[in-house]
């Protein structure tokens, strides 16, 4: 099993949804994150100073996912949330060793 | 042409005159009242209401344009200020503004309402008990002006006593001097007699010189100046809560300008349309302003320009023309906008701009009765008393001695005041409290708190 983290522009978070539901994921854990890459922070204006957003909101996605859908589970996500702009975000995918449904207490590829 | 110096007794500068005329307790009650009466009565009491609704106006923009971390204090202040003001100004704040036997200093009785037959309605006037509930709830607004230019660094212990010094004494005299008829009053320069319908300087920029001396004894806050000097902005954590603040103000102002007619006649829906307009002039004058010193139309700042407008507005409403409610209303909001970012410069943080909607702006308010007054509001006493309209420097001269002594009363007053607080028990919350936020350790609990209790 793996858990896919990916984190995207905010406004992307129902297009990616809607891709990974279409093909059959079938639970995602969404955290609003704050952050910065590449793209840097940008400048606002409160009661005429100016001041640096150094960190920028981005939404972040766990996925947890059976070995053999990994591939398929992260194009899904970069190509519903690629805008082409900088800023669009990154994907890790990492080992997760247990797994555990609470309800039923299934475990493993079960509880997926 | 407007009669309306022949009813003086009835305007605020005449509240001092009816209370004199009112019979005391025990005093059996020879008049009737009219239905119009009791229209006047209901009409005030009706204005003292939304006037006191302008305390959630005041809680939510401090709390708007302040961090997250700080909301229960400033609700907690803002209750306070509603709270202990009002009693306050019931002990000695009333006596001491309209007490009977009060020379051009103070009034001397009727504390806590003593010795007044309060539903006596006097003809063409209002009971006490009305007259009471209206300058009540002025008071509150005088005081909790300060609480803004304060926010986030005041320990709330200290702030309780300022409220209760500047709802029992230090605000009641300025409105004995002033509509209680004491010092300001006795000014007569030619024809020229003070004129401040509703409160620009009398109620605002009261509040707003005690909001200055506040945030000048406490310093700015942590973090507000970089290592450099340099000034960082402290944005407020909910921009909904400060303009949804403003509108609960400026409707608020529907009670505090119009109310202040003391009657249900026919001026008080053009004083109503001179506020309304100024509000709206002070606010896209504002938006022009910031627009183009910051490149962006700053709402935050916006929102203290519709103030500014009504604080303007709130001395010559009663005196001037609609179009020149737009002008008066319009240079608010450029003064506060300039005003804002030159308190900053000198290092007098004042997180929401109270000491200049207030106080910078409250000052013009009253200036501009010497420029722009045409009609008789029931203190001037003659038409055409403006600058403009040919009425020469007279009452010009007479609205700047006003500003300066209330400047320099207010400024005294509450100067000793912090000093003394500061000398005493402290005015300013420990840095360790200041970084971790007031609401935790000043009132033990979060405003914003996770529900992790079913």
């Amino acid at each position: 099993m793996k858990l896919v983290t990916a984190v995207i522009k905010p406004f992307k978070l129902d297009d990616v949804k809607d891709a990974l539901k279409a093909i059959g994921v079938a639970g995602i854990t969404v955290e609003e994150v704050r952050g910065f890459g590449r793209q840097g922070g940008h400048t606002e204006t409160y009661r005429g100073a100016e001041y640096k957003i150094d960190f920028v909101p981005k939404v972040s996605l766990g996925i947890v996912v059976a070995d053999e859908t990994v591939d398929a589970v992260v194009d899904t996500i970069v190509s519903a949330a690629a805008t082409g702009k900088i800023g669009d975000g990154k994907i890790w995918v990492t080992d997760v060793d247990r797994l555990v449904r609470i309800r039923t207490g299934e475990e493993g590829t079960e509880a997926i | 042409m407007r009669k309306r110096a022949l009813r003086i007794t009835s305007g605020l500068g005449g509240v001092f005159a009816i209370l004199a005329l009112t019979p005391s307790v025990g005093f059996a009650q020879d008049y009737v009242p009219t239905a119009q009466d009791y229209l006047n009565n209901i009409w005030v009491f009706i204005a003292g209401v939304l006037v006191f609704f302008m305390q959630a106006g005041f809680a939510l923009v401090e709390a708007g344009l302040t961090r997250a971390k700080n909301v229960v204090n400033i609700f907690a202040k803002n209750i306070a200020d509603a709270t202990v003001g009002i009693l306050a100004f019931f002990a000695t704040g009333f006596a001491f503004a309209f007490g009977e036997s009060g020379g051009w200093f103070i009034g001397t009785d009727n504390f806590f309402l003593d010795g007044l037959d309060l539903a006596a309605i006097p003809e063409g006037g209002l009971s006490p008990a009305t007259t009471f509930f209206f300058q009540a709830v002025f008071a509150a607004t005088a005081v909790t002006i300060a609480s803004g230019a304060m926010a986030e660094r005041t320990k709330f212990s200290s702030y309780l006593i300022f409220s209760v010094v500047m709802c029992a004494f230090i605000y009641p005299v300025v409105v004995h001097w002033t509509w209680g008829g004491g010092l300001i009053a006795d000014i007569q320069i030619g024809d020229a007699i003070f004129s401040d319908f509703a409160g620009s300087g009398i109620v605002h920029m009261t509040g707003g010189i005690a909001a200055f001396m506040g945030a000048l004894f406490l310093g700015p806050r942590l973090g507000k100046y970089d290592k450099d000097g340099n000034m960082r902005a402290i944005p407020g954590h909910n921009i909904p809560f400060a303009i949804l603040g403003v509108f609960i103000l400026w409707v608020g102002w529907f009670g505090f300008n119009p109310g202040s007619e003391l009657l249900a006649d026919e001026f008080v829906s053009t004083i109503a349309v001179n506020t309304m307009l100024a509000a709206a002039a002070g606010a896209l004058l504002t938006t022009i302003t910031i627009w183009i010193k910051a490149g962006k139309p700053d709402v935050a700042m916006i929102g203290n320009g519709a103030l500014a407008g009504l604080v303007a507005i709130t001395g010559p409403c009663g005196a001037v023309t609609p179009l020149m409610s737009v002008v008066i209303g319009a240079i608010g909001g450029v003064i506060v906008v300039f005003s804002v970012l030159f308190f900053d410069k000198v290092r007098i943080d004042d997180p929401v701009g109270a000491i200049s909607v207030h106080g910078v702006v409250g000052a013009w308010g009253v200036l501009s009765i010497g420029l722009f007054a045409t009609y008789d509001d029931a203190f001037l006493g003659r038409e055409d008393a403006g600058l403009f309209y040919g009425g020469g420097f007279e009452q010009l001269a007479v609205q700047a001695l006003m500003v300066l002594i209330i400047l320099v009363w207010v400024g005294a007053t509450t100067a000793a005041l912090f000093a003394g607080i500061k000398a005493t028990v402290g005015l300013r919350v420990s840095e360790e409290e200041e970084m971790q936020g007031l609401d935790v350790l000043e009132h033990g609990l979060t405003g914003y708190a996770p529900d992790t209790v079913t």
